[in-house]
């Protein structure tokens, strides 16, 4: 038995029928395509399928997609959908904090909800928010360097455009 | 002093930007059409006969399009012992065996099939100590063998009885290692679909994927050259696909006899559950040193469990023994071990490959060899340290040696000689300082009778530069190393340079990523392919710039005249003026290299690799007395890696190196209740999050090694190798007590406290 759903998906509607036990991961990979959210535990451990849901983020295997109707759910795909990559995505690349590369998304949407609720965060700030994903690749030394430069870099180009 | 435009650059890999945007396309990612979703029925139990499989309720449910058990698969047996089928049809020898699967349209089905498959069995009496397996009338494991032993070997140089009487003083521990999981982010997966002519193509996370043709040949009967394996990017790998697991022919059988592509991917328990660990150990240690400093002996007595089945993991025991027998200069040396069948989980290849586990042992008895002569640690280490172009007794040819450099740096940034002097205590928090060192293959390593790697560079009508590569990338930045050096030689930018990696149908032969090599090996095919390139490209530069080729070079994209380097001719142009022309040829170069080195002798001994990479680590820890909590708070990562192609992902490597060092250490740990894994989620593993990785600082030692590409060595797996015993020596150093068992949990730190104090 499959029910409707009105999901909000990076600015866009999408308008699906679903069993009821799917989680918003299987739906955004599965249905959607949107494979850039990517499935490594299926607990809510790992934090590789990391998405945001209205600005916040929450490991998308833990929802069912019914429950996530009426939200605007954020996937990775969105950062760089003007062709030009977000100032964390470029930080991840330049400084890198990519190795395999499964827990990026996940990672990188967890340091754009910490830059967008906290501008200037410390070292210790960065941590705290990204303590939900895993990585056993970096050993996280790369990836705290890129977050801390990329809110650096962001920091300026808003004081530039002002 | 060469200089260079390309290589020792910080370039980002090729693919960080599809996987920095969610483009890259991961075995999880790949659906291809009809495909169905395949699962695993696995045994409950550790040892049982099994009396009966009824499968017709699975096969009768709809969507179900395939249900195989043993009796499905021609019988034969693969992996390193030969020793399993894919699937189990007579019995079962740990939990998680393999004893039927189902393939089903989709996954929700396929588990329901699962449950409607009745399996009768007939429980055995298991065993899950290593000691207690070798004991006569132990259950055996393997019926068709013995005994549960599967190997026992001896590695002696010098004398080491004499040299044990002999000896001013001698240090004695045992020391209790425990599993752990390689556990990459993305959980193992195979998709195997066959083509109306019966040929087959299977998508994989796999580290080997030509021997991976061979392995699925022999277990399934299908030509080799009627396989071909597509490489997925890899989420993460270190050693998990160094071997074929059950699951892959497995999946391949679904396939067939469906008719259709099956897709099959671990869950996550599965992965913790039924992936290769780390070898538990037991090892028994004595080492002895001359008062004057210089060390003496060694003498390790190695019980390793294999598991049900033998996978590489047995293997490991090589690389202790290296270690054991080659990290110092150590005159007289054994190792004696047994590897042994149990109920128990199978263990294979993880990061370090046996090293960890050797260097633990070798460098907490540096530490209690330098006390007990009453000389500072790092300089009875310095003492004894291997020098470069120097040969070890174990046949061990080191060339570039800085390991001395790497202890002096390692020491020198963590504080050693003011933190030693004081160790800091306020409080319930004492801090200590530890440092271990580590010497690992840099230049291959011959465990096959093969060590090469075939490259093949072409070039286009425009200029762009196709790199066909054997080599694997599972994340750890082969690719950007491949195409540094290529774009070096050919004096041309990376940006134009396509590499393809992952179609056996494609690139050239290689052995598999493995044993940190694949700077050095694919690395040094790359540059052979290159110059071949090059050499073409000169010759036909030669003619049209009329100057022979010693006068002209490859710079920025043009060939050019090296003394009036305006005369010049834009790359492209020369590629297109050999081939568009009657009686043209087309510039096309090929490499492929295979190490000078040597497969070990039946007597351990032997050189292994072309060079050998060194490091030494420093750590300082905080450990809370009342809680027993160990917090590293700084780590100084030293390493001689002959050149650094790419720094920043040469400190990848370390750096993640170093804190899956760290999980060894204090954290992470398979726990096995007989033959039963307990902790199935990263949270219950105490996998290491951001929170638990200390700053780590790495210093990068040039050597310059004379064989490898531009100088340079494998780190692959160092930065691994030293961390626990580093991190066990620093806890010594703060408060006194010694841990021979890891992980170093709050609960052992308590325990050794209150035993000193009682």
């Amino acid at each position: 038995m499959k029910y409707p759903l009105t999901l909000k998906v990076n600015g866009e509607t999408y308008r699906l029928e679903v069993k009821p036990h799917r989680s918003l991961l299987e739906v955004l990979r599965d249905e959607l395509d949107l494979t850039g959210t990517n499935d490594g535990c299926r607990t809510g451990n790992c934090g590789a399928c990391t998405v945001l849901l209205d600005g916040a983020p929450i490991p998308s295997c833990l929802m069912l997609a019914l429950d996530a109707e009426g939200h605007e759910i954020t996937t990775i795909e969105a950062l760089s959908a003007g062709g030009e990559l977000h100032p964390l995505q470029r930080a991840f690349v330049q400084r890198g904090a990519i190795q395999c590369g499964y827990c990026t998304p996940g990672m990188i949407l967890s340091a754009y909800a910490l830059l967008r609720e906290n501008p200037h965060p410390t070292e210790a700030e960065v941590r705290r928010a990204l303590v939900g994903n895993l990585c056993r690749c970096t050993g996280y030394v790369k990836i705290i360097e890129a977050v801390l430069a990329a809110a650096e870099e962001m920091a300026s180009a808003e004081v530039g455009s002002r | 002093m060469r200089t260079f435009s390309i290589i020792g650059k910080r370039i980002p890999k090729p693919d960080a930007i599809p996987k920095a945007t969610g483009q890259i396309i991961y075995g999880h990612d790949v659906k291809v059409p009809r495909m169905l979703y395949g699962k695993i029925l696995r045994s409950p139990l550790p040892h049982a006969r099994i009396l009966h499989i009824d499968t017709s309720r699975a096969e009768r449910l709809p969507g179900v399009k395939a249900v195989i058990t043993a009796k499905d698969l021609p019988p034969r047996r693969f992996g390193y012992g030969r020793d399993r089928t894919p699937l189990k049809g007579d019995k079962v020898r740990r939990c998680g065996d393999e004893v039927a699967a189902v393939a089903a349209i989709d996954e929700d089905i396929a588990e329901e099939a699962l449950e409607l498959i009745r399996v009768e069995y007939d429980p055995l009496p298991a065993v899950f100590d290593p000691q207690a397996a070798l004991q006569p009338g132990a259950p055996l494991i393997h019926e068709d063998r013995q005994s549960n032993l599967f190997r026992h070997q001896e590695y002696v140089h010098g004398e080491p009885d004499r040299a044990l009487e002999e000896a001013d003083v001698i240090v004695e521990d045992e020391f209790d290692l425990g599993y752990v999981q390689p556990a990459p982010l993305e959980t193992s997966f195979c998709l195997a679909a066959f083509d109306a002519s019966g040929k087959l193509t299977i998508w994989s996370t796999t580290q080997i994927p030509f021997l991976l043709q061979k392995d699925l040949s022999e277990a399934l009967g299908i030509p080799g050259r009627d396989i071909r394996v597509i490489q997925t990017a890899i989420g993460g790998s270190f050693g998990r696909g160094l071997d074929m697991y059950s699951f892959e022919p497995i999946c391949v059988w679904l396939a067939r006899k469906a008719g259709r592509p099956v897709r099959l991917a671990f869950t996550r328990q599965e992965e913790f559950a039924v992936s290769e660990a780390r070898q538990s150990m037991r090892i028994w240690a004595r080492a002895g040193a001359m008062r004057d400093g210089r060390l003496w002996v060694r003498d390790a007595k190695v019980l390793l469990d294999n598991g049900a089945y033998v996978s590489w993991g047995t293997v490991t025991t090589l690389v202790l023994m290296e270690t054991i027998g080659s990290l110092y200069r150590v005159p007289h040396a054994r190792v004696v071990y047994d590897s042994v069948y149990t109920n128990n989980p199978i263990t294979g290849a993880v990061r370090g490959f046996g090293n960890p586990q050797g260097t633990f042992v070798v460098e907490v008895q540096m530490d209690r060899l330098a006390e007990a002569i009453g000389m500072d640690p790092l300089e009875f280490r310095l003492r004894n340290a291997n020098r470069p172009f120097e040969e070890t007794p174990q046949g061990i040819k080191i060339t570039t040696c800085g390991l001395t450099e790497c202890l002096e740096e390692a020491a020198r940034r963590i504080g050693w000689s003011e933190k030693r002097a004081a160790p800091a205590r306020h409080g319930v928090i004492a801090r200590g300082v530890g440092i271990a060192a580590t010497m690992n293959v840099g230049g291959g390593a011959r465990i096959y009778r093969s060590d090469g790697c075939g490259c093949i560079v072409k070039v286009d009508d425009f200029g762009r530069v196709t790199v066909l590569t054997g080599a694997t990338e599972i994340g750890q930045g082969s690719d950007v190393v491949v195409v540094q050096i290529v774009a070096e030689e050919l004096g041309i930018r990376p940006e134009e340079i396509t590499i393809v990696n992952d179609d056996t149908a494609v690139t050239p032969w290689d052995v598999g990523v493995h044993a940190s090599r694949t700077t050095f090996i694919a690395g040094n095919a790359a540059l052979r392919a290159a110059r071949q390139v090059k050499a073409q490209i000169l010759e036909t530069a030669e003619e049209l710039l009329g100057a022979s080729a010693a006068e002209l070079e490859l710079r920025d994209g043009y060939v050019r005249i090296r003394e009036t380097p305006e005369q010049r001719i834009p790359f492209d142009k020369v590629v297109r003026a050999r081939h568009f022309r009657q009686g043209g040829q087309v510039i096309i170069g090929h490499g492929w290299y295979d190490p000078h080195n040597e497969m070990l002798g039946p007597d351990g001994k032997g050189n292994i690799s072309a060079t050998y990479g060194f490091g030494a680590q420093a750590v300082e820890v905080e450990v809370d007395v009342e809680t027993g909590k160990v917090r590293p708070l700084r780590v100084v990562s030293a390493h001689d890696v002959g050149r650094a192609i790419n720094p920043m992902y040469v400190e990848g490597q370390i750096e993640g190196g170093t804190v899956m060092g760290l999980g060894y250490a204090l954290s992470e740990h398979l726990q096995v209740h007989e033959g039963r894994v307990l902790n199935l989620t990263p949270f219950d593993y105490r996998m290491p999050t951001i929170m638990d990785a200390p700053p780590i600082e790495t210093v990068i030692i040039e050597t310059d090694d004379p064989e490898g590409p531009f100088g340079a060595k494998g780190v692959g797996e160092m930065g691994t190798n030293p961390t626990a015993a580093a991190v066990a020596n620093a806890i010594y150093n703060a408060i006194g007590v010694r841990i021979n068992s890891l992980p170093i949990t709050p609960e052992k730190v308590l325990r050794a406290l209150r035993e000193r104090s009682s």
